[in-house]
């Protein structure tokens, strides 16, 4: 009897452990030859997954020692990547952000690269100097890059066409953006018992007043797909803070960026905007990767946005006619080339198994050759600062190259880079979202974001203070041998 | 205990081990260890440093976490009610004699078995300001429907309509209390002269008081944990955080904003909200509740 009962208490554990394995999916994987097996996290799929793949393809063919093993789509990966480095059990390369770099680099999560990059020959000047810029914190190097991006505007060549203006002549400040805007934008309005379409500008100021009518098409709107909204305040000359200790969200520059946002619901309507905005589900990714997507439906006629728009614009609008210029800043003369630029950037999490062969895999990577296939693959431009005239050849953007234009240029700005960017950018969200509703002016709504993102700045500096001496030492006598 | 009772409870004990395991490391762990890190600045990244009472502290003066509190107490005391109310009297429908009336139950019960993602990615075009079907509906009776979601004085009632789609659970459970109510008690009562609504007042109502009482509480802990619908349709809390609701907020600062003690303390701070409301519905409806047998 005792017998059966052991058997039957270890039969349960041994289903359990049956059935955990099977839906875990525990498979073997496939066989590495001996080799030292690098595990390696990235967040792409599809079209980008696919070029990344071939990079890592080519790594494994190209040496016998080290075999990279990708686990690609990983949603969320930052999140992923905090829990299994607090756990212990990080992968050995992560594909993520430089704004991971600031929050993860700080708390000491990250390796720090310096020594390994010093002996690769890896220098700044291989690089555009802002995406090199953007790998180092606190004077350290955590990544390289892997793919940049910078933004621009893209305009609809059909629609200036038909608004009587040359298709050909993008705006060259914000002031010729916003008259250009008026002009492309069309609305629906009762003149008597008869439904007429007509341009902006053709309203009457009684019209105008009343804001009595339905917005059909829109020049310009910089909600439009409102993913960087408190960085519009670099087009005004501005910061978002000191890069040290204090934070600017009152700054001259911010006012005026947030009264030139504020100037689009009163023109045209709180409720106009808000209705035009659901014909096209605002905001949601499933419908900017979409026909339904506002640009390539001709509903509005120029936007902001990264070198992957031309991807989109060959599968849901293959017909469109358009074009990429410098989105035009406040004061082109003393602001021009303004853009904002971010990267994909490769990193060694703390506690990775094999880093000096992680290092191996990313320094392959930032070669020329597979940098280019990579980029090419992205429909990307590269970081490096060289390029040869075969990838420019090759890449199915027309306007790639003014996209590496405005990322060197020396107004070519990125997020701030501290570990509350996160707090701070949905503070200045909600205070605009404010500002749009017509419910607070700029000054009242600024207050209180400064107030509450300096306290909680103060606050990260002074733990920061209290470690900074120990980190600096523990980062600088770190050897991965 | 005898030799033999001994063993008993060993192999017993081994049986429901993976049980005993689990609720010990995913539960009673993880909730003992969110009380020491609610004191601590913790962002799971590197070590915890105790800072005393500093998160509860910030708490008073963190306005967005006041804003959280008043939309999740304003969507739980609207929705709770709503929702009481409604799967009641369809319960009560249902109960008829009436024909087809099996088919009837598994409609009404059908959306509370759609996963939440499902149903909210419906419910974001159900209420689609310009192309939606509910403002459809409005406009062929000439009222001008509001944007639901992009407007931040209807994104909480939007989310209270969706909460009345899914009652289907306390519907049942209602239903199934309404069956044990004896006949012999509406039989008696018409006898007497009772209408309809006598009888619902007096009967139904008593005899199935033991499970309003249920629903309530089972409402109150499920309402003010509001989440999945919030996040997957407003994502950040909506307009001028409009939705943004306490488990929201506290994911946010959880995950979003890496400040794991500051999260632990709002989760406890709302484990005290919610036992500090369910004491209070079972004080006040204590008098109003019959259990049979007494």
């Amino acid at each position: 009897m005792r017998f059966w009962n052991r058997v039957g208490v270890c039969g349960w554990w041994a289903a359990i452990v049956c059935i955990a394995l099977t839906f875990t999916g525990c498979s073997a994987p496939p066989p590495t030859n001996g080799r030292i097996e690098i595990s390696y996290w990235e967040k792409w799929t599809g079209f980008e997954d696919d070029a990344m793949q071939a990079v890592v393809d080519d790594f494994n063919n190209s040496q016998n020692r080290i075999f990279v093993r990708k686990l690609a789509g990983i949603g969320e990966v930052e999140r992923k990547l905090m829990l299994a480095t607090a756990g212990g059990d990080p992968p050995d390369v992560a594909g993520v952000w430089p704004t991971t770099v600031t929050a993860f680099s700080e708390k000491g999560a990250l390796t720090p690269l310096d020594k390994m990059i010093q002996e690769a020959g890896i220098k700044r000047e291989d690089y555009i100097p802002v995406f090199w810029d953007m790998c180092s914190y606190h004077g350290f190097m955590w990544a390289l890059p892997s793919t940049p991006w910078s933004l621009a505007l893209h305009w609809n060549k059909k629609l200036f066409r038909e608004a009587g203006l040359d298709p050909d002549r993008p705006p060259r400040s914000l002031d010729e953006l916003e008259a250009m805007s008026e002009r492309l934008t069309i609305v629906e309005i009762r003149r008597g018992d008869k439904l007429v379409r007509v341009r902006y500008p053709e309203l009457t100021d009684a019209e105008k007043q009343a804001k009595n009518f339905k917005l059909l098409q829109v020049g310009h709107d910089p909600q439009q797909p409102g993913w960087w909204m408190p960085l519009w305040v670099y087009w005004f000359g501005g910061s978002l803070w000191d890069g040290e200790r204090h934070i600017t969200a009152n700054s001259p520059e911010m006012i005026e960026m947030l009264r030139w946002l504020r100037s689009q619901p009163e023109k045209y309507g709180v409720d106009n905007r808000r209705a035009f905005g659901a014909s096209f589900a605002i905001g949601s990714s499933a419908s900017f990767q979409s026909t339904q997507n506002p640009f390539f439906s001709d509903r509005i006629a120029m936007t902001l946005q990264g070198v992957w728009m031309q991807n989109f614009i060959s599968k849901y609008a293959p017909q469109m006619e358009w074009g990429a210029a410098p989105f035009p800043a406040k004061d082109p003369a003393r602001f021009p080339l303004v853009t904002v630029v971010d990267e994909d950037v490769l990193v060694i999490p703390k506690g990775a198994r094999h880093p000096r062969e992680a290092f191996e895999f990313i320094r392959y990577v930032n070669q020329p050759g597979p940098m280019e296939k990579l980029c090419l693959g992205q429909r990307k431009f590269s970081p490096l600062a060289k390029v040869s005239e075969e990838f420019y050849r090759k890449h199915p953007n027309p306007y790639i190259k003014e996209f590496v234009e405005v990322a060197k240029s020396p107004h070519a700005r990125y997020e701030p880079r501290f570990a509350i960017w996160g707090v701070y950018n949905d503070e200045l969200n909600a205070a605009i979202d404010r500002i749009m509703a017509l419910e607070v002016t700029p000054e009242e709504a600024v207050g209180p974001v400064q107030a509450r993102v300096q306290w909680k700045l103060d606050r990260m500096l002074t733990r920061w203070d209290m470690v900074k001496d120990w980190r600096m030492k523990e980062w600088s006598e770190y050897d991965p041998r | 205990m005898t030799r033999g009772e001994k063993r008993n409870l060993g192999i017993g004990l081994a049986f429901i081990s993976p049980w005993i395991i689990g609720f010990l490391a995913f539960t009673v762990f993880p909730v003992c260890a969110s009380i020491y890190y609610s004191f601590c600045d913790y962002d799971v990244l590197s070590k915890p440093v105790w800072v005393g009472a500093l998160n509860y502290r910030d708490m008073v003066t963190d306005t967005v976490f006041w804003k959280s509190l008043y939309n999740t107490l304003y969507y739980a005391f609207l929705s709770l009610p709503f929702c009481l109310i409604v799967a009641l009297l369809i319960a009560v429908m249902l109960n008829q004699d009436i024909k087809g009336r099996s088919v009837f139950r598994t409609i009404y019960f059908l959306p509370s078995l759609v996963p939440v993602v499902a149903s909210s990615m419906v419910w974001l075009w159900l209420l689609n300001g310009n192309v939606g079907l509910l403002n459809y509906t409005l406009e062929l009776i000439h009222i001008k429907g509001p944007q639901w979601l992009a407007d931040e004085k209807w994104t909480k009632p939007s989310l209270i309509l969706m909460a009345m789609w899914g009652c289907g659970n306390t519907m049942v459970i209602y239903l199934a209390a309404l069956q044990d109510v004896p006949r012999s008690l509406y039989e008696s009562a018409e006898i007497d002269g009772a209408n309809a609504w006598v009888k619902f007042r007096h009967i139904t109502v008593p005899m199935i008081s033991p499970v309003i009482y249920f629903n309530l509480i089972m409402g109150i802990i499920g309402s003010l944990q509001v989440f999945a619908q919030a996040y997957i349709m407003l994502g950040g809390g909506g307009p001028n955080r409009s939705a943004l609701f306490y488990a929201v907020y506290l994911y946010q600062n959880a995950f979003d904003y890496q400040q794991m003690g500051y999260a632990c303390a709002m989760a406890w701070i709302l484990f005290l909200i919610i036992l500090g409301l369910t004491w209070l519905a079972t004080r006040s409806t204590r008098r109003h509740i019959y259990y049979e047998g007494e």
